[in-house]
């Protein structure tokens, strides 16, 4: 049964349980920003993926510290289903939105509220269960200050009463989020257990909803898109990084800094690399070329704002073949826009930073398991390539739990690149920073500290010959931008190829990137019969030739992407300006991860309008 | 090293000549400043037995961020961008802390676009000679004022100059230096033993030298002229470099005359007081020193403000081989160390 013929079903009536619901829907937990919900919410989504239940959660959290109102969104899909979907249950803790999210239940829903909230509206086609928060946390020891986050922990004792969550999984999961603070664990793990046997004493249970434990989380693992580029990182040999704080990239930075120092220490415990907080963008950028430059292997992560920030080096970095790595992980807007809200809003932006004829690899992750193993690649592509290398993620990939195979070992050793040392300088009797030695674009460099006469070579902005001396000339300009033009050439048979399902059955065909292929697969499933597509997942630009070849055997391609004008649509046109009229796009962007629901509906509507 | 240009030149001890230290020639105004302070350069370069491999040079954007092309031939360098070498430098360093870094900036690439950059550099304590080649003008753009211009001077182009001068001495002080000089391009000697004990100094080490520009800033009146620069020049002391290589013996001299002051690797600078015995390791009587000069228009030079003792940002990291020359096995942690890392993610 699909989530929509569901939904469109005989309304469920309160007090007659109609057939039950198992495994199969989503919930909303609205609470107000700073209260500790975050503990409250992970214990929940760690317990339903210890029940080996296909589980995501996400968070759609304010700019601010405390106050503001959050929604964690929890989906549990049998089929293995995470794309964002609107929830049959609201947990109600916020007073400032309870009688708004009441208002968005379907019929059939749960609302379990706070019995402090005053003034909740009553529907008479939802079931209510309160929870009296004062009453089950008065006289639990935890430190004053504490107090109000443990509040939250009632409502995870009254979720695992209504779905049928063991008190031990419960725990467990709790433990993990806890870490080493056994004790703090034990008072929260106190007050679930308090609030669940409230619930069993004086609830009814009145709706259909369960949980029943399956094995399709067997072996795998969970954590954010931010921890698994920073761990892809530190496997790829990061030495140097340095950053600017900026929403929704921070986390990125304090993953990476909190491996490297567990992972990357000599013999003697010292580090073996160097994290560095500049004072701007700029200078974080700037002091990743400055490594780069210099032979180590170095990033920053970042967000739309910090990349205009960046602009100049990176156009620089093009120009003068440094390689750099950036993660942008994506927010919307300009200035701080909606900074805590996800989008694929830098696409164009970041492809041709810079002033004139610039343009960068870009690698688009979109699951945990992508974001390490671009984490590496990008810093093997950087060196091999001798270019600023992009990652973009977003915020609901870097900031959000989900779940996925644990990574595989990099499959290939560092590729270090076209770097000459003192034996190779000897033998050829010197060398030309920037000549096209092997036709592929890619000059050969040397790294300062490199004992030989003839290693040393000036770096600059400027007009530069081939032997990397100031030149103004005119055949000199065109001739090393028609080398760096050959060597993004070069870059298209380096970068990750597009993962692609063809359908020979299917005349429509669908190009999408990143996190929006959850919504997207969905959509297609629940459209196999009616309108049978196939899929091409970019995972890089510059494109290759099987992008071509896929547009080539559809009659029409929807270009599916998270930002309001089509970015990666008019970069396809471009591209490939044959098949310009067949590249149509869907785009779309309020700030929200797109829903299954909304790529189905839109995908029938401009298929009915021809 | 094999030596690319053998005899008839004397060598020094690293088997070079001082050609060897040239760089490409210069396409600065015949007469600037700068050039006085590249060749100044090469002089140390051959003197101090540098090797050229050991040394990056780097500079940011306008005449000055040219120079670092007319000397040391056979460095890696790094023309950045305007007011942003600071940044370069400090990532360049950081993969490989064993380089010695020449950055050359200019007052308007340190005072007013960079400023930031320069600041943060020196809390950072970077070890590196960042010399400011300053004339209080930018020459590529034809004579604007920058931010180091005294106020009320008036220039042909850029008429008159309203705002007070960032004194870069005294923002280096603030911001935490422990070296910090000022010399005059015209002072060969004095710019070449600054020189000489700022490659000796554990972080960064500022050199702030009035360095006139021909074309835009050199009437006779201007502060930051030639004419105006040899005739009010007031050296705090006359300066000498030991190095430790070399065997130290120093005549005792009447205290209060005298001055020698040890460097971090252990050579000598030698100090002989020509103003009211200037103590250079007082921080606030060099910043009250600085504000007098500014108020009086005093022309003063020399070791301004000298003091070892915070670490570099290599040492507050805690580097050991250099990142850039870590190997496969430092650089990718095991097969092992991911599967038990993964453990806690289940």
């Amino acid at each position: 049964m699909s989530v929509l013929e569901r939904q469109q079903e005989t309304p469920l009536t309160p007090h007659k349980p109609n057939k039950p619901i198992v495994n199969d829907f989503s919930l909303v937990f609205a609470t107000a920003n700073g209260t500790g919900s975050q503990t409250a919410n992970l214990t929940l989504l760690r317990s339903f993926f210890k029940m080996g239940i296909p589980v995501h959660g996400k968070n759609i959290f304010p700019s601010n510290i405390q106050g503001l109102p959050t929604w964690y969104h929890i989906r549990v899909s049998h089929e293995g289903y995470i794309a964002l979907r609107p929830s049959e249950i609201l947990v109600a803790f916020n007073p400032a939105t309870a009688a708004e999210d009441l208002q968005e239940l379907p019929t059939g829903g749960v609302c379990i509220y706070n019995a402090d909230l005053k003034n909740l509206p009553q529907r008479d086609d939802i079931v209510y269960y309160p929870v009296p928060v004062s009453q089950l946390i008065s006289g639990v020891e935890v430190p004053v200050k504490r107090k109000p986050y443990i509040a939250n922990m009632t409502y995870v004792g009254v979720v695992a009463w209504m779905l049928g969550v063991p008190l031990e999984v419960v725990e467990e999961a709790l433990g993990a989020q806890f870490g080493y603070r056994q004790n703090l664990a034990e008072s929260n793990m106190q007050v679930v257990r308090r609030a669940h046997a409230w619930a069993s004493e004086h609830l009814c249970k009145q709706d259909p909803y369960h949980l029943e434990p399956m094995n399709k989380t067997e072996g795998l693992i969970m954590m954010t898109g931010n921890e698994a580029g920073a761990l892809g990182a530190v496997f790829g040999g990061v030495s140097v990084a340095a950053w600017y704080p900026i929403t929704p990239s921070t986390s990125f930075m304090d993953a990476l800094r909190e491996f490297l120092s567990k992972l990357r220490r000599d013999e003697n415990g010292k580090p073996t690399y160097a994290v560095i907080q500049a004072e701007d963008e700029l200078a974080a950028v700037g002091i990743v070329l400055g490594a780069g430059w210099a032979g180590a292997r170095a990033l920053t992560a970042t967000s739309g704002p910090g990349i205009s920030l960046m602009a100049e080096f990176v156009s620089y970095g093009y120009f003068a073949e440094i390689p750099a790595v950036i993660w942008d992980i994506q927010r919307v807007g300009p200035s701080t826009g909606l900074p805590t809200r996800t989008s694929q809003g830098d696409v164009c932006f970041v492809y041709t930073l810079g002033h004139g004829d610039t343009k960068h690899p870009i690698l688009f992750p979109s699951s945990i398991e992508e974001c390490f193993e671009f984490g590496w690649r990008s810093l093997d592509l950087a060196e091999q390539l001798q270019t600023p290398v992009f990652v973009l993620s977003d915020l609901d990939l870097g900031m959000n739990n989900w779940m996925g195979k644990p990574f595989d070992y990099p499959s290939q050793p560092l590729q270090r690149g076209k770097v000459l040392g003192t034996e190779e300088l000897e033998a050829l009797g010197g060398f030309a920073r920037y000549k096209d030695v092997d036709g592929d674009g890619i000059p050969y460099r040397t790294l300062p500290g490199t004992p030989h006469p003839l290693a040393a070579y000036f770096t600059r902005g400027s007009g530069h010959n081939e032997q990397a001396q100031y030149s103004e000339r005119a055949d000199d300009w065109e001739r090393n931008m028609a080398r760096l033009a050959r060597k993004f050439e070069t870059a298209r048979g380096l970068v990750p190829a597009p993962a692609i399902d063809h359908n020979p059955s299917a005349k429509v065909g669908i190009i999408a990137y990143g996190t929006t292929r959850y919504a997207i697969e969905e959509a297609r499933d629940r459209l196999a019969r009616q309108l049978p597509t196939s899929f091409l997942r970019l995972r890089a630009l510059p494109i290759n030739q099987q992008v071509r070849e896929f547009v080539a055997a559809h009659e029409r391609v929807y270009v599916i992407e998270l930002n309001r004008d089509g970015q990666m649509h008019s970069i396809l046109q471009a591209e490939m300006p044959t098949y310009a009229a067949r590249l149509r796009s869907i785009a779309h962007l309020d700030g929200l991860p797109l829903t299954a629901q909304w790529v189905q509906a839109r995908l029938l509507q401009e298929e009915a309008n021809g | 090293m094999e030596n690319p240009n053998p005899a008839p030149f004397k060598l020094n001890a690293v088997g070079l000549s001082k050609k060897d230290y040239d760089g490409a020639p210069s396409t600065l105004c015949k007469g600037c400043g700068h050039n006085s302070i590249a060749s100044q350069v090469v002089q140390v370069g051959f003197e101090l037995n540098l090797r050229p491999h050991e040394i990056i040079k780097l500079s940011g954007i306008g005449c000055s961020s040219k120079s670092p092309a007319y000397f040391l031939g056979m460095s890696h360098g790094f023309n950045a961008l305007h007011g942003r070498m600071p940044s370069v430098a400090t990532g360049a360093l950081l993969a490989n802390h064993t380089l010695r870094a020449i950055g050359v900036s200019g007052d308007g690439d340190t005072g007013n676009i960079g400023l930031g950059q320069f600041k943060h550099l020196l809390r950072r304590n970077v070890r590196m000679v960042y010399i400011v080649e300053n004339n209080g003008v930018y020459g590529l753009t034809k004579g604007q004022f920058s931010a180091t211009a005294e106020e009320g001077l008036t220039l042909k182009y850029a008429g008159r100059n309203e705002f007070p001068p960032v004194d870069l001495c005294m923002e280096a002080i603030i911001a935490g230096c422990g070296f910090v000089a000022r010399s005059f391009a015209g002072d060969a000697k004095q710019v070449r033993e600054l020189l000489k004990a700022a490659l000796s100094h554990r972080g960064t080490a500022l050199l702030d030298i009035i360095s006139p520009c021909v074309a835009f800033n050199n009437e006779d009146d201007s502060p930051k002229s030639y004419g105006y620069g040899t005739k009010h020049e007031k050296p705090l002391h006359e300066l000498g470099f030991i190095p430790y290589a070399e065997e130290i013996s120093i005549e005792p001299l009447e205290p209060g005359e005298f001055r020698t002051v040890r460097l971090h690797d252990g050579s000598l600078i030698s100090l002989r007081n020509l103003d009211n015995d200037y103590d250079p390791t007082n921080k606030l009587a060099a910043l009250e020193r600085l504000q007098r000069a500014q108020e009086t228009g005093e022309f003063i030079t020399g070791l301004i403000y000298y003091n070892p003792d915070r670490p570099s940002l290599a040492e507050v990291e805690g580097l050991s081989t250099p990142l850039a020359q870590l190997s496969a096995e430092q650089l990718r942690p095991s097969r092992t160390a991911l599967e038990q890392f993964l453990q806690a993610y289940r």
